[in-house]
This record gives structure tokens, C-alpha cells and sequence, in this order.
């Protein structure tokens, strides 16, 4: 059985790992709106600017992403200025988690807000509705309940990529066990952390699913 | 004074042109029906006065004052969009597909355009579109969504939206086409209803009876052009242009 160091190093990871996934998640979220809309735009600068930056963080691995954020930074920092600058792990896996889901995500929701009937628009521009006003008050809303689905994939996916933060010295979930796993030799340690890992999936599922009703109201 | 008037309007996608030179002066309290095959170019005419489309070339004013002015795709007075958004407003638009906004309950639809473009006050906005929904007939259904409501429901919801921005001319493009027959009556009787009240209507139907019933004047649009034009007497029961007589033989 667990001891009570271990049962809060345990915690530590977990939690380690949740505030990684969910901040990823609610910043990915809002940029992946902002990218979203670039890629919408008329402007080529927009579209320009946001397809890179989705080529960009889904043409490479996470793992390397985080690399860049955590190592390579800070010795471009010194090779351009002379001064030392570590970058917090935490900070850091926060930083690269964010980046990468805004580029899946704004691919989500891009495609949820063309999914939407083009009279929307027209309807919105006829009652003189700006551009703006149209996307904030009546398409973005509309994409709500088909966006919950693919935002709780999107959170499984996170909570799982974030055992990579164990690579720049954090400990999370799976790092955690797995030490002691290795520390004492039992394999038990690996299905505390599935149990865990299953426990808040199952969790983000259920809060999902409901979220997908209670947002579908209006349709039927 | 004309509420709307275009002069010489052309309309081209790409090579495709859609309307060749068309003028048309509608006057206030004027109930105009405009008939026409399919693909004739009725819909895209009234896009182009609200400006869903831009035109290609030609005028439109709106009560007289100049909405657009373009020649060969190119904006010859650059009109601030201030004033092409207050011009265009003077306009209220209903759609063949209703375009609700199935995320909004029926008042919030109607309250909506007010609050955020004109920016009234909320007690005043719900006042209004409680008015207006009475007179469609719909003010039970204030807390609904559209999906529940009938497509007749949905249409009355939708001029009762297009209202509340106190258009001066109501467009209707085809808006009985997407219902069942039994519920074409209900929305017909709220179109009747406001032509009564004096409201300027251009309206795109196929429903002949009603235009002979309630329109000034009524157009029939072939190829791009109006080909003929007069009272629904002379265009529907004496029409002189072959076209017109082949296309009304057609649907009737
Ligand atoms: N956005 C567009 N891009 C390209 N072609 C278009 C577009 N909108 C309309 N057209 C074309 O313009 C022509 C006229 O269309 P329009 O919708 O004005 O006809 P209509 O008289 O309203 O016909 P219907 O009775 O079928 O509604 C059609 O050939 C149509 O395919
Ligand atoms: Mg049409």
C-alpha cells in the first residue's frame, strides 16, 4: 500500500498534470478562436500569419515544441544578449501546452463556424449587423455545442501528452509513479497511475457529455 | 420622393452576368411583386440594394440619397460605411429559409438587431418586439425556440425581426416558397397586414393570386432585365411580351 509521502507525491503529479492539461485547454480555447478567425478573414496577412502558425505546431512534435520553449529559449537568449534566463519547467510546459492546442483547436473551430448555414451571416449583415457583431453574437455561439465534443477529446488528449513534461524536470502523474515504481521494484504503481489517468477521463467525459446537452437546448 | 431607386444596375459573378442594366424606381407606400423564372436574377436584385452583393456597375439610392455608385467592379464614390450601413437598414429583409437564429428565443431574435446595432434600450427593445410580435401573432411564443415553431411560425418571427429595425422597405424574397401549403395563408395574411399599413414592399413570389391581390405593380424579370412591368391587371391577366405570357402559361 501507499505511505502518506507517496500518496501526496502522487497528488503532486496529479495535479501537476491537470493544471498543465486545463490551462492548455482555456487558453487554447480563446486563441484558437483568434487563430480561427485569421484563417477566416479576408486579410491575407491573417490567413497568412494563422495557417503558419497551425503548420507550424501540428507539422511538429509536441515533445520538440516544449524542447524549444524550455532549452532552446534560453540560449538563444544568451547567444543574443549575454545574460542568463532559465525558464520556470512549469511555466514553460504551460507555455508549449497552450501553444499547441490553440493550433489544433482553432482547426476545430474553424471548421464548426463554417459549418454553419451561410444565411446566418446574410440574416446578421440584412439586420445591419457588423462583421464582428455577426461572428461574436450569432455564429461563434451557435458553434458552442458542436464544439464540446471535440474540446473534451482535446482535454483527454492533453491530460495524457502531459507525461512529456517529465523531460524538463517536472513531475507529473506518470513520472511520479513510475519513479517509485522503479524505486521499490512493484508494478502496482502503474495501475495507480491508470486508475488516476481512467478516473479523470472518465470524469472529463461524463462533464462533457452533459455540457453537450445543457448547450443544446435550443434544438429541439 | 423613391424609397429605392437603381439605375442601369449590373451584376456579374466572374464571367457570369446576372443583371444587365437594370432600373427600377419604387415609391413610398408602393407594394411591388417581382415574378420571373428561376435564375433570372430576382434574388440577386435585392441583395444588391441591401448590399449582400455588391453590384458591378450602376446606381442604387435609398429615399433618394446614393448607396452606391460602381462602374466595371470599381467603386466610384467610396461612400462612408456609416452611411451605407444606416442606408442599407432603411431596408428590412425576409429570406425564403427564414435564417432564424436558432440559438435565440424568439424575443431575443427580434430584441437582438436593436440592441446591439441600434443600441436602444433593453426595456424598450422588449416593448417593441412584444408589439410586433402581437401583431404577427406570436407573442405567446416569445420564450420558445424557432426549432419549436412551424415554418409559418418561423416566417412571421422573421418579418417581426426585420421590423424591428423600423425598415422603410421590406424585402421578401420568395417568402412562402419553403412552406407546407397550409401555413403559406398565415404568413400571405401578415404580408397583406403591413402593405394595409402603408409599408413599401418589394416582394418575389410565385404566388400569382396574391400579387394580383395586393401589388401596386407587379415586374416580371427574364434573362437579367425587367421584361415587363404594370399593374398586376396588365402584367398577370394582359401580358403584351411573349415571355412573360410563356412563363405565366408555365406556372399557372
Ligand atoms: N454568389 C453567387 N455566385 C455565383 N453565381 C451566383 C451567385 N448567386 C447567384 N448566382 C447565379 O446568378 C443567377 C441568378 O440567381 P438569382 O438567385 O438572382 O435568381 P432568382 O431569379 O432569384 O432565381 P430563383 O427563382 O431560383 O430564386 C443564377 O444563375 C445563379 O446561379
Ligand atoms: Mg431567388
Amino acid at each position: 500500500m501507499l505511505n502518506e509521502t507517496q500518496l501526496w507525491a502522487i497528488f503532486d503529479g496529479t495535479i501537476v498534470t491537470l493544471e498543465i492539461a486545463i490551462v492548455a485547454i482555456i487558453f487554447g480555447a480563446v486563441f484558437g478562436v483568434v487563430v480561427a478567425l485569421g484563417r477566416l478573414s479576408k486579410s491575407k496577412t491573417a490567413n497568412a500569419l494563422s495557417w503558419f502558425y497551425i503548420w507550424f505546431f501540428r507539422g511538429t512534435p509536441m515533445l520538440l515544441q516544449l524542447f524549444i520553449i524550455y532549452y532552446a529559449i534560453p540560449i538563444i537568449y544568451l547567444d543574443a544578449t549575454g545574460a542568463t534566463f532559465t525558464v520556470d519547467p512549469m511555466i514553460a510546459a504551460f507555455v508549449a501546452f497552450s501553444l499547441n492546442a490553440t493550433a489544433y483547436l482553432a482547426e476545430i473551430i474553424r471548421a464548426a463556424i463554417e459549418s454553419i448555414d451561410g444565411g446566418q451571416m446574410e440574416a446578421s449583415k440584412a439586420l445591419g449587423m457588423s462583421y464582428r457583431q455577426a461572428m461574436t453574437k450569432i455564429i461563434i455561439p451557435q458553434t458552442y455545442k458542436r464544439l464540446v465534443a471535440p474540446l473534451g477529446n482535446e482535454l483527454i488528449m492533453l491530460l495524457k501528452d502531459t507525461s512529456l513534461v517529465s523531460t524538463i524536470a517536472l513531475f507529473d502523474l506518470l513520472r511520479t509513479t513510475k519513479t517509485m515504481a522503479s524505486a521499490t521494484g512493484s508494478w502496482i504503481y502503474y495501475i495507480y497511475a491508470a486508475a488516476i489517468y481512467l478516473f479523470l477521463t472518465t470524469i472529463i467525459q461524463v462533464v462533457f457529455d452533459i455540457m453537450e446537452k445543457k448547450l443544446g437546448i435550443y434544438e429541439r | 420622393m423613391s424609397m429605392v431607386k437603381l439605375v442601369n444596375v449590373r451584376k456579374s459573378f466572374g464571367n457570369l452576368e446576372v443583371l444587365k442594366g437594370v432600373n427600377l424606381e419604387v415609391s413610398q407606400g408602393e407594394v411591388v411583386c417581382i415574378i420571373g423564372a428561376s435564375g433570372s436574377g430576382k434574388s440577386t436584385m435585392l441583395r444588391c440594394l441591401n448590399q449582400l452583393e455588391r453590384i458591378s456597375e450602376g446606381e442604387i439610392y435609398i429615399e433618394d440619397v446614393l448607396s452606391d455608385k460602381r462602374a466595371n467592379n470599381k467603386d466610384l464614390m467610396k461612400i462612408d460605411p456609416v452611411t451605407v450601413q444606416s442606408l442599407c437598414t432603411e431596408l428590412g429583409m425576409v429570406f425564403q429559409n427564414f435564417n432564424l437564429f436558432p440559438h435565440l428565443t424568439v424575443i431575443d431574435n427580434v430584441t437582438i438587431a436593436p440592441l446591439i446595432v441600434k443600441k436602444i434600450d433593453k426595456k424598450i427593445a422588449e416593448t417593441r418586439a412584444l408589439d410586433l410580435l402581437s401583431m404577427v401573432g406570436l407573442s405567446e411564443k416569445k420564450d420558445e425556440y424557432p426549432s419549436r415553431l412551424s415554418g409559418g411560425q418561423q416566417q412571421r418571427v422573421a418579418i417581426a425581426r426585420a421590423l424591428a429595425m423600423d425598415p422603410k422597405i421590406m424585402m421578401f424574397d420568395e417568402p412562402t416558397s419553403a412552406l407546407d401549403p397550409e401555413l403559406v395563408g398565415e404568413v400571405l395574411a401578415t404580408m397583406r397586414h403591413l402593405a394595409e399599413k402603408g409599408m413599401t414592399m418589394l416582394i418575389v413570389t410565385h404566388e400569382i393570386g396574391f400579387a394580383r391581390e395586393v401589388a401596386d405593380r407587379v415586374i416580371f424579370m427574364d434573362g437579367g432585365v425587367i421584361c415587363e412591368e404594370g399593374t398586376p391587371e396588365e402584367v398577370l391577366l394582359n401580358p403584351k411580351e411573349e415571355r412573360t405570357k410563356s412563363f405565366l402559361n408555365k406556372i399557372l
